[in-house]
Formats: C-alpha cells, sequence, structure tokens
C-alpha cells in the first residue's frame, strides 16, 4: 500500500461513515454473543430495511462496549445512547422509535451515567464502534496513520523516545518502562529479532485483552508493527489463550485482512520495513504468561519459566532478542505516536501515566470492562462506575490484580490506582482484575481458592510454588474447616515469605497475596473460624454455597 | 576468550570466569554452599532453591546455581534469613512425598537426608503427603519409586545431555509432576531406554536405584567424573 | 501418502491421518510446532491417545518423552476420550464468588462423577476450567458447546438432560 493509498481510503471510509445519520453498533463479543446477539443484528438489518432508513442508518457488527451485564448490549450514534438487553423485538422497536421517530426509547436504556463518565478510553477507544472484522473501518477512524508516520517521518530511535517520554509501563503487570524495554532489544546484538505480543490472559476473572482482541484488533497489530519498526524486527508472534475462539478467529481475520491491505507484508507504505505476524495458540496453562515461559510455549516446549538474566531482550526466541508486550501495551503505542508523548504523560498521575483496563467482576452491581485514567481511587471504580454492592449487602473487600493479587478492606479504597500504591498495599496490579467481594463472601474461603488456583497453574519446577503453595493450600483448607490454631497464622506467614522471596518466577513470588493479606485485613475471620469455630459470612463448616448463591 | 571476574563470597576475593554461575565459582574456590538439584557436568535446573544466596544491594535471593557472576558482585551464602529457606525447602521436600529413611535403599547415602541434618530438619512443620504411586520394578536391573523422587530433573538431564537418548522427562505439571520413561511406560518396556544406568547413579535420593544393591557413593563419583571426561573430549 | 515411509504406528490410515500429516508437513517436520500438531490432532481426533502421540513423535523426531510431556503439562490437552456430552462449568474467580461451586456438586451428585471425569456409559464428561472471560454473566456453564449465563444448578441440570435426552430420541 502507498501512503496516499491510506489517505484516500481513509477519506473515502470517513466520508461514508458520517453519509450517514444513524449508526447501530451491536456488540458481537464473547460476553454478548451467547446471548443472541448475531439475531438482534439481524433484526436491525430487517427493521432499518422495513422502515426503508438503509440511507441514512448504519448496523454494524461490532466489539464490546463494556458494559457486559446488559447483554446484548446496542450502541447507537450520534449521542451514544446505550441499550440493554435487546431482543429481536425490542431491536424493531428501536429503529421505529429512535431512527425513524427521533425520540430514544428512554425505557430500555441504561440508566447509569456514571459507568462512562469516569471512564477515559484509550487503548479502548474503538471497541464498540467499529466493526473488527472491517479493516476499513479501522482506517476510517485514523488507523495505521501513526505506523505511516513512523515508518516515513521518524526514526527508530525516534519512535522509541516518544514511547518512552510518554511514561508508558507494561500493562501485562509487572509495570516495567515500556521504552526502555524497547531500548534494550533495539541494542541487543543479534538477528534476526521478534515481537512477541502477550494475549495468554489466563487470570481468572479477567477479560480486557480478550476483549481488546475481539473489538479492536488492529490496534493490536499497528501497535505490534510500530514496536518492531523500533526494535529492528520483521517477525512478530500474537500468543492468545485457545479458550478464547472468538478472539483468534478475529485476529485471524484481522491479520489476512492487513497482509492483503499491505498494512502487514514487504515493504510497508514502500519503505525498507517489512514485518509479519504469526498467532500462537496457548492450550491451557496460566504460567504460560510468564515472560520465560511464553517462549518455551511458542517453541512448543512445557511452559516452564526459566531464571532471568539472560532476559527475553538478550536471549528470547531460539535466543534471539525478543521484545515481550503485553497487548493492551501495544494497543496504546498508535496513540501515543499520533498524540504525542506531552499529551500522554499528561493523563493519570505522575509517576504512572495513561489508563489501565479493568475487569470489573464480583458481587458488583455493574460489572463490566472498563478503562480508567491511572491514579483513580479503588472507591470512585467500586461505587460510581461499578455501582457498589446489591442493596441490603455490604461491601467487604476488592482483589485487584487477579488470583494473586491481595484483597483490600474498605479502609484502604481511597487508594489511588497505579502500581506503587498497590503493591504497597499488598495487591498487584496484575493484568487487570477488580473483583468485589459483599458480606457473603468468606475471606478464608476466598485465600483458598485462590491458592488453590496457584496450585493447579504451578508448572511444578521449584519447590517453594510447587511444594510450598500446596501446603499452605492444605493449611487454610484446614482452616475453612476449624482445624489449626492462631498459633499457626506465624507459620502460615513465614511459608508465604519463603514462596514470595524464593521462587523463581512471578506465579510463586505473588501466589501468596490473598492469603496475606486477607490475613492482615482480615485476621478476625481466620480467628473466628479458628476460635470460635464459626464462618462469619456462613460459608464454611458444611454450609456450602449458604454464601455464594445469590 | 573468557575474561575473569572478580567477585566477593562471604568477603573473601574471588575470580572467576566470565558466564561461571555463582556455585561453580564458589566451588572451584573451595567454598562451599549446599545444593541439590544441582549436577556437575550437566545443564543448571534452578528447582530446588536449596542453593540459595543474598546478593548486597538486592533484597531478593538468588539460586547460586543459575545466576552468573557479575564484576563486583558480593554475594553472602550464609545468613539467617538463607538457613530459613533452606530449611524450608528441604523440609517441604521432605514432606511432599512419603520420605522414610529407614525403608530407602539411600538410607545413609541419600544427599536430601545428608542435607536435613546439616540444616538441622529434626521435625517437620507440614504435614506429609502419603503418595501411593505404583513403584516400577519391571526392569531388569534397576527399579524406580516415584514416591520417593523429589523432581529435580537430573535424571532427565543426564540421560538426555549425557547419554543422549532423552528416554526420561517429566509429565503432567505443578505437584502431580512425575517422571517419566518414553510415553509413561513401564521400564522395561521402554524402547528408547539403553540401560546405561546413569539415571539411578544420578539419582540424588532412592527414588531410581540398582536392584538389589544399596546406593553408594563411590559410584557416583563415578558419574562425575565421566561427565566430565565427555565434557572435555567434545 | 498417508503414513509416509511405511512407518507402523496404531493409526489407522484414514482421511484424518491425512489431514494431520499435512498440518505436520505445512509446519516442515518443525520439532517447534508440536503444540500446534498437538491442537491439530486434538481438533481432527478429539482426544490424543498413546498411538497417535508415538506417531507424532516419530514425525516430529521428539522424544516420546518429550512429546507426552508436553501434551500432558496443558490442560487443553485430553489423553482419554471424552463422553458423548460435555458440561464445563468456568470455575474462574467470579463464577466462583458467584456459586459455580454449587453448579459442579450438583451435577457431580446427580450423575455420579467427578470433576474430570465421564460417567461409566460413556456419555457425559464434566470438566470445569479456569474463565472462559464471560465473567460479567457469571456463573457460566458450557453444555456442548453453548454457553449458558448467570446460570443456576437447575438451569445447567435441564440443559444436560435435554441434550442427552436428545440424543436418546435420535438413538431410536
Amino acid at each position: 500500500m502507498k501512503p496516499d493509498e491510506l489517505r484516500s481510503l481513509a477519506q473515502k471510509e470517513s466520508e461514508l461513515r458520517k453519509s450517514y445519520r444513524y449508526r447501530i453498533n451491536v456488540c458481537c463479543s464473547s460476553g454478548c454473543m451467547p446471548f443472541g446477539s448475531l439475531k438482534v443484528l439481524s433484526a436491525f438489518k430487517d427493521a432499518v430495511r422495513e422502515f426503508g432508513v438503509e440511507e441514512e442508518c448504519y448496523v454494524a457488527r461490532t466489539g464490546c462496549v463494556g458494559t457486559c451485564s446488559l447483554a446484548p448490549a446496542v450502541l447507537v450514534e450520534p449521542g451514544d445512547y446505550l441499550y440493554q438487553n435487546v431482543t429481536p423485538e425490542k431491536a424493531r422497536e428501536i429503529v421505529k422509535e429512535h431512527i425513524v421517530g427521533g425520540r430514544p426509547v428512554k425505557s430500555m436504556l441504561y440508566g447509569n451515567e456514571a459507568f462512562f463518565k469516569k471512564q477515559l478510553r484509550i487503548v479502548l477507544r474503538n471497541a464498540g464502534k467499529i466493526d473488527p472484522l472491517r479493516i476499513e473501518d479501522y482506517i476510517a477512524v485514523g488507523g495505521y496513520y501513526a505506523l505511516l508516520k513512523a515508518l516515513t517521518r521518524m526514526t527508530p530511535q525516534g519512535v522509541i523516545e516518544e514511547v518512552a517520554l510518554s511514561g508508558l509501563k507494561g500493562r501485562g503487570g509487572a509495570g516495567f518502562l515500556t521504552g526502555l524495554k524497547w531500548r534494550y532489544v533495539a541494542r541487543a546484538p543479534g538477528s534476526p529479532k521478534y515481537v512477541i505480543a502477550n494475549l495468554d490472559e489466563g487470570d481468572p476473572g479477567v477479560f480486557a485483552n480478550r476483549t481488546l482482541a475481539e473489538a479492536d484488533p488492529h490496534a493490536i497489530l499497528e501497535g505490534m508493527a510500530i514496536a518492531a519498526y523500533a526494535v529492528g524486527s520483521q517477525k512478530g508472534y500474537i500468543y492468545v489463550r485457545s479458550e478464547y475462539p472468538l478472539a483468534v478467529q478475529t485476529l485471524k481475520k484481522a491479520i489476512e485482512a492487513a497482509r492483503s491491505m499491505g498494512v502487514l507484508g514487504d515493504n510497508i507504505f514502500e519503505t525498507s520495513f517489512s514485518f509479519d505476524v504469526e498467532l500462537r495458540l496457548g492450550a491451557g496453562a496460566f504460567v504460560a504468561g510468564e515472560e520465560t515461559a511464553i517462549l518455551a510455549s511458542i517453541e512448543g516446549r512445557r511452559a516452564m519459566p526459566r531464571p532471568r538474566p539472560p532476559y527475553p531482550a538478550q536471549s528470547g526466541l531460539w535466543g534471539k532478542p525478543t521484545l515481550i508486550n503485553n497487548v493492551e501495551t501495544l494497543a496504546n503505542v498508535p496513540v501515543i505516536l499520533l498524540k504525542g508523548s506531552e499529551w500522554f504523560s499528561s493523563i493519570g498521575s505522575k509517576n504512572c501515566t495513561g489508563t489501565k483496563c479493568f475487569s470489573l467482576t464480583g458481587k458488583v452491581n455493574n460489572p463490566g470492562l472498563i478503562e480508567v485514567p491511572m491514579g483513580i481511587t479503588l472507591r470512585e471504580v467500586v461505587f460510581d462506575i461499578g455501582g457498589g454492592v446489591a442493596p441490603g449487602r455490604r461491601f467487604k473487600a476488592v482483589q485487584v490484580g487477579g488470583p494473586s493479587g491481595g484483597f483490600l478492606p474498605e479502609q484502604l479504597l481511597d487508594l489511588p490506582i497505579d502500581y506503587e500504591s498497590l503493591t504497597k498495599a499488598g495487591a498487584i496490579m496484575g493484568s487487570g482484575g477488580i473483583v468485589v467481594l459483599d458480606d457473603t463472601s468468606c475471606m478464608v474461603d476466598t485465600a483458598k481458592f485462590f491458592t488453590e488456583f496457584c496450585v493447579d497453574e504451578s508448572c511444578g519446577k521449584c519447590t517453594p510454588c510447587r511444594a510450598g503453595l500446596y501446603k499452605l493450600y492444605k493449611v487454610l483448607d484446614g482452616f475453612t474447616r476449624g482445624e489449626g490454631s492462631v498459633e499457626d497464622f506465624s507459620k502460615v506467614e513465614e511459608l508465604c515469605e519463603f514462596i514470595k522471596e524464593a521462587s523463581l518466577c512471578g506465579l510463586g513470588q505473588t501466589a501468596p497475596n490473598p492469603t496475606l493479606t486477607t490475613l492482615r485485613y482480615f485476621r478476625d475471620e481466620y480467628i473466628a473460624h479458628l476460635v470460635e469455630k464459626r464462618c462469619p459470612a456462613g460459608k464454611c463448616f458444611g454450609n456450602s454455597g449458604g454464601g455464594g448463591v445469590e | 576468550m573468557s575474561k575473569p571476574v572478580e567477585l566477593t563470597i562471604d568477603g573473601k576475593k574471588v575470580t572467576a570466569k566470565e558466564g561461571e554461575t555463582i556455585l561453580e565459582a564458589a566451588r572451584r574456590n573451595g567454598l562451599y554452599i549446599p545444593a541439590l538439584c544441582y549436577l556437575e557436568g550437566v545443564s543448571s535446573f534452578g528447582g530446588c532453591r536449596v542453593c540459595v544466596v543474598e546478593l548486597k544491594g538486592s533484597p531478593r535471593v538468588f539460586a547460586s546455581c543459575v545466576t552468573p557472576v557479575t564484576g563486583g558482585m558480593e554475594v553472602v551464602t550464609d545468613s539467617e534469613k538463607l538457613r530459613r529457606y533452606r530449611r524450608w525447602a528441604v523440609e517441604l521436600l521432605l514432606a511432599e512425598r512419603p520420605h522414610v529413611c529407614s525403608v530407602c535403599v539411600a538410607n545413609g547415602s541419600c544427599e536430601l537426608q545428608q542435607l536435613a541434618t546439616e540444616l538441622g530438619v529434626d521435625h517437620l512443620r507440614v504435614d506429609r503427603e502419603w503418595t501411593d504411586y505404583e513403584v516400577d520394578l519391571t526392569h531388569e536391573r534397576f527399579a524406580y519409586d516415584p514416591n520417593r523422587c523429589i523432581l529435580c530433573t537430573r535424571c532427565i538431564r543426564v540421560c538426555d545431555e549425557v547419554e543422549g537418548v532423552h528416554t526420561l522427562d517429566l509429565m503432567l505439571r505443578g505437584k502431580n509432576s512425575k517422571v517419566i520413561f518414553d510415553l509413561d511406560e513401564n521400564w522395561g518396556f521402554s524402547r528408547s531406554c539403553t540401560s546405561c544406568g546413569k539415571c539411578s547413579a544420578s539419582c540424588p535420593v532412592g527414588a531410581l536405584y540398582v536392584k538389589g544393591k544399596p546406593l553408594s557413593e563411590v559410584k557416583k563419583k563415578d558419574l562425575v567424573s565421566f561427565i566430565m571426561e565427555r565434557r572435555s573430549e567434545k | 501418502m498417508p503414513n509416509s515411509g511405511g512407518q507402523q504406528t496404531g493409526v489407522k490410515s484414514d482421511r484424518r491421518l491425512q489431514m494431520l500429516e499435512a498440518a505436520i508437513k505445512q509446519h516442515q517436520y518443525s520439532k517447534d510446532a508440536l503444540l500446534e500438531i498437538l491442537h491439530t490432532a486434538q481438533e481432527l481426533y478429539g482426544y490424543l491417545d498413546k498411538d497417535l502421540l508415538q506417531h507424532i513423535s516419530r514425525q516430529l523426531r521428539l522424544p516420546p518423552s518429550h512429546v507426552y510431556g508436553v501434551a500432558t503439562f496443558y490442560n487443553l490437552f485430553k489423553l482419554k476420550k471424552p463422553g458423548m456430552h460435555v458440561v464445563t462449568v468456568c470455575m474462574g474467580t467470579a463464577c466462583y464468588v458467584k456459586g459455580a461451586e454449587n453448579i459442579v456438586s450438583t451435577i457431580e451428585r446427580e450423575f455420579n462423577l467427578k470433576r474430570g471425569g465421564t460417567t461409566s456409559d460413556g456419555r457425559l464428561s464434566l470438566f470445569v476450567t479456569r474463565c472462559i472471560g464471560a465473567c460479567a454473566m457469571a456463573p457460566n456453564a458450557i453444555v456442548d458447546g453453548e454457553v449458558i449465563g448467570k446460570a443456576t444448578p437447575e438451569d445447567v441440570l435441564r440443559k444436560v438432560k435435554s441434550a442427552m435426552g436428545a440424543e436418546m430420541v435420535e438413538a431410536r
């Protein structure tokens, strides 16, 4: 593709888009799909035809808007009217009233304005507003312009500088400065070099990366291409969970479209830069998301982490310098290049710039996918955006950071969300899971649940994680039956310290967080189990499900 | 070719080869760091975490068998914290499967047993597991008791890197990991095994052993020198 | 030519094997492609038995223990034949918090099987999975590929029974 072709296509497509007075976006992501999105989509198309408004109303199949509890969700532009639980019958009524009559159907609209008001969408800029299967849709909203800019007006060095100045940190969990990582790979001797986009979102309760891939796959591809240009790579891999069939399909089609459009392949935009991307499927191993384990998995081996150094930047795939970035990190990159590092670093807090996507789930009224500026408080996320807990229930704890994230109590809700504050409090950013618990959840049982998850997912290489976590699980399991005594707490804490400090990789190093934080902030619940032999939430001691079921 | 690297181990100045690990440098200089899954002559695994050391300026601990030396590094090989961690590692290994020394072929020459004595492990603070793996007696000369395996993977590495056949590997993962022959076949029916006996000679405990013979230290020393000879021939 | 080189493995020479061979060839017999090949093999055969793994190990020139180690490391690969019908309950965080355990234990009780297992007549398998990513609709269960959101034990039971009932009718 020539640079001019991109410009003229973008102009044509955006004019086409503007030529419609209305645009109906029907969410067809994994969250909505099982609840009849496709039927709703065809109902809209039929209704538009029936009322003869095809010329002024465009019906699009899009990715996720974020309000996953309203499935299927439909967003009508202009005005961002969000309809919930739409059925084929409702679809016809929406066309009749809203499109033809010009009167939004109030009774079907989603009422919670705060859900969107406190959000800031950079990564999810196009989610729910473009058809992920049409590369032209992405180009219409400025897609692949950043790549064009990088290739034609910036040096690889310049790209790295811009990303470094933006302050962007890795969104996969560890929070390493992206620009610095790129610089290491760029300077590392050896070729070829590889770029890996990490979409092995194995944390239970997290679906941000999946949603991004389903809603805006080209943002990931563009970010990868820019990264590849910056570090001097010609070959990229997207490592994606096989449990995400729709994301896999969407990415496959996006790669094909990008190739045939010429934004992937040889001599992109008539420059000397060539880059291609391949998909690699995971096979159900949480630990494969770890940097060195992902390498083993792509090379067709057991996904067991290895010690670092050497870092993948020096010795990665097949021993070659390799850049591994989370897909959310990569999706930020095109925007940073277009709007500038100064703009990006003005968002969020001082040491933690930009936004972060979170999957908000658990006992919260408005679960879904959100994107908020860094530095926002947990209270705003849980209560303003999430709408708090169900009426009559009391908020108890919020877990941040996936299975190995810590649980924070009410008094820490004013904590700003950034890497440092969370780590200090015993939680982690992780890949962005926020799980809300109310008074029907037992903290001892919940700690046991997450420890069990890590036991199942431990690769078994190192003693602390393999043998230590299992012992920890057994002790917690005993606690839920009232077995043990408060004297065991110090032993548990000492074991946790050993696992945290001596484990080989991030899985073991963070796995004790749920136990440690619940012991720190909810010790009284442990005491109730061991001394009074009762579960305050009514879940343990054989009352199975007492707390769990709605 | 390789430049010498200067570092200190427990305050002593030590010269190491570039690319060498802390453990190798220490041993070459006659300094002792306890280790278990490490086996001279084959690649390092870094799994048991017994050989952990502290590095000045870092809050973490590092497995010395897989951490390369760097110039100016200050290594601490013994501290209250390290002793505590090593003790946990050994205790957890002892508790992970039913290790009963009195009925083990390795009794008296078991590296895990020696470490337990050395680190003062006189009781276990966690419950023991009583795994019930079938003992594989199908091979005419050797036997395999997974209940005594500590998953150090020495046998796997020796079979792959020294004998060059890769009969052994791990199956499953986490606490369910198990050393297997071929497609989890009985040893006696393994088509790739050359019956060389290196795996049993490299086993630090009594999981892989020669039938009818108590484990002797002499044999193990033989193995290491054999490996080193092969290495130097390359 | 399927089963090239006339190697004797226990895998029947049929269309599935041809497709597997094509995939192996497409990956140029690369050892690195083991995971991709295992994916393809499972798609074709439904599960990976020892004959199949032996075959793959020969074709890719990988030690059998290596292939077996990889196939058993990843949860997705099934080494035993699954039941005619499969119910998978999501046990991700959100689903667990919202009572997925109850769904699992209900199925276990009702059909007298354990998670990860198959009924003795081979008609139903029960699996648990860690997060299918539909957390906002928690708890989720999947019956023969169909997702049930905000599921109750009764919903899932009904669905399973009707799936099994339909098959009974077909069988007549």
